[in-house]
């Protein structure tokens, strides 16, 4: 299977509490901000520059929407494509800081908050992480705290005759 | 019409149903969340989740589709309460988000917004901030997604 932790660089075992891994620069140019908000969240604000100006987000700001899937796409390209990711049960909190407006870059980083066991499916582990992404100005944008399930690389098996 | 009929304070709103299609599921993902159960059947048939299915964010994002369009079909209502007619501003985030099944290719998901109550910010004055419960369920009547969430409206 290619999920399979032996081609993986990244195990549940890898993600020890501490461990964080960088994520972008990441440039949002208005076009994407534009086609996303098109296509998931058609408010002026989000579609276009002069709409976004007079609004209170001060500029062609992202769909907070849009900021959580580029923030996905970071992770997927630090480390998750690469680790033997099962995908997450769900956010517990996310909290659109500041607006991310057409120009700026993103970066950030995920760290471990704790690890265990899956107590029904001892194939898994659960990781706890906070993320946070900033601008280019070093302003906190984006802040979320989630769960994620990885595959473990040590699974106590049957040994075979 | 008050502000809190307005706002169809206490209604659960149903906002609309959309089918998962296996090759929408897998542009979205190619773009934003190219993990091998969101873009390949084949691996899809590995992981856990035992077969293609939308990215978690692919369904949050639809609900945001579905609930402007609700919002953009009642655009026109009239209003008679006290002061200009509100608008609608950003929110400053949600919490609780669950997916507690997979959105699998073909299905269709219905989508629903209940607002619960608002307040005056302290640090905006002109603006009070909606609190909302958004759900999603598939076909067989699942709960595919649920979240608490916020959203600023400028009303007096």
């Amino acid at each position: 299977m290619t999920d399979a932790p032996a081609l993986k660089r990244y195990a549940f075992e890898d993600f020890l509490p501490g461990v964080s891994f960088a994520l972008g620069p990441k440039l949002v140019t208005a076009e994407e901000i534009v086609a996303f908000a098109r296509e998931f969240d058609p408010q002026p604000f989000h579609l276009d520059e002069a709409a976004g100006r007079e609004s209170i987000l001060g500029g062609l700001a992202a769909s907070g929407w849009h900021v959580c899937a580029m923030f996905m796409r970071m992770m997927c390209d630090s480390y998750l494509l690469d680790a033997t990711s099962q995908g997450a049960p769900g956010i517990e909190e996310a909290r659109w800081k500041r607006p991310v407006l057409a120009g700026d870059t993103l970066s950030g980083k995920s760290t471990v908050q704790s690890a265990r066991a899956s107590n029904s499916r001892p194939e898994i582990g659960i990781v706890s992480f906070r993320h946070e992404l900033f601008n280019q100005r070093g302003e906190s944008v984006f802040e979320l705290e989630n769960a994620a399930m990885f595959r473990r690389r040590l699974v106590l098996v049957e040994a075979k005759p | 019409m008050t502000l809190d009929a307005f706002l169809r304070l206490g209604e659960t709103v149903t906002l609309g149903t959309h089918p998962f299609e296996a090759d929408e599921i897998k542009a979205f993902a190619r773009l934003y969340d190219p993990q091998p159960f969101h873009v390949d059947e084949a691996q899809a048939a590995q992981s856990l989740f035992g077969k293609l299915c939308a990215s978690g964010w692919h369904t949050a994002a639809m609900w945001m589709k579905l609930n402007v369009s609700d919002l953009e079909r009642h655009a026109d209502r009239p209003w008679e309460g006290a002061g200009p007619r509100p608008e609608w501003g950003p929110s400053p985030g949600f919490q609780k988000l669950r997916w507690p099944k997979p959105v699998y290719a073909g299905e269709s998901v219905t989508f629903t917004r209940t607002a619960l109550n608002h307040r005056r910010t302290a640090t905006r004055p002109g603006w009070r901030m909606l609190q909302l419960r958004c759900g999603a369920t598939d076909s067989s009547g699942d709960t595919v997604l649920d979240f608490e969430s916020a959203v600023m409206v400028k009303a007096a």
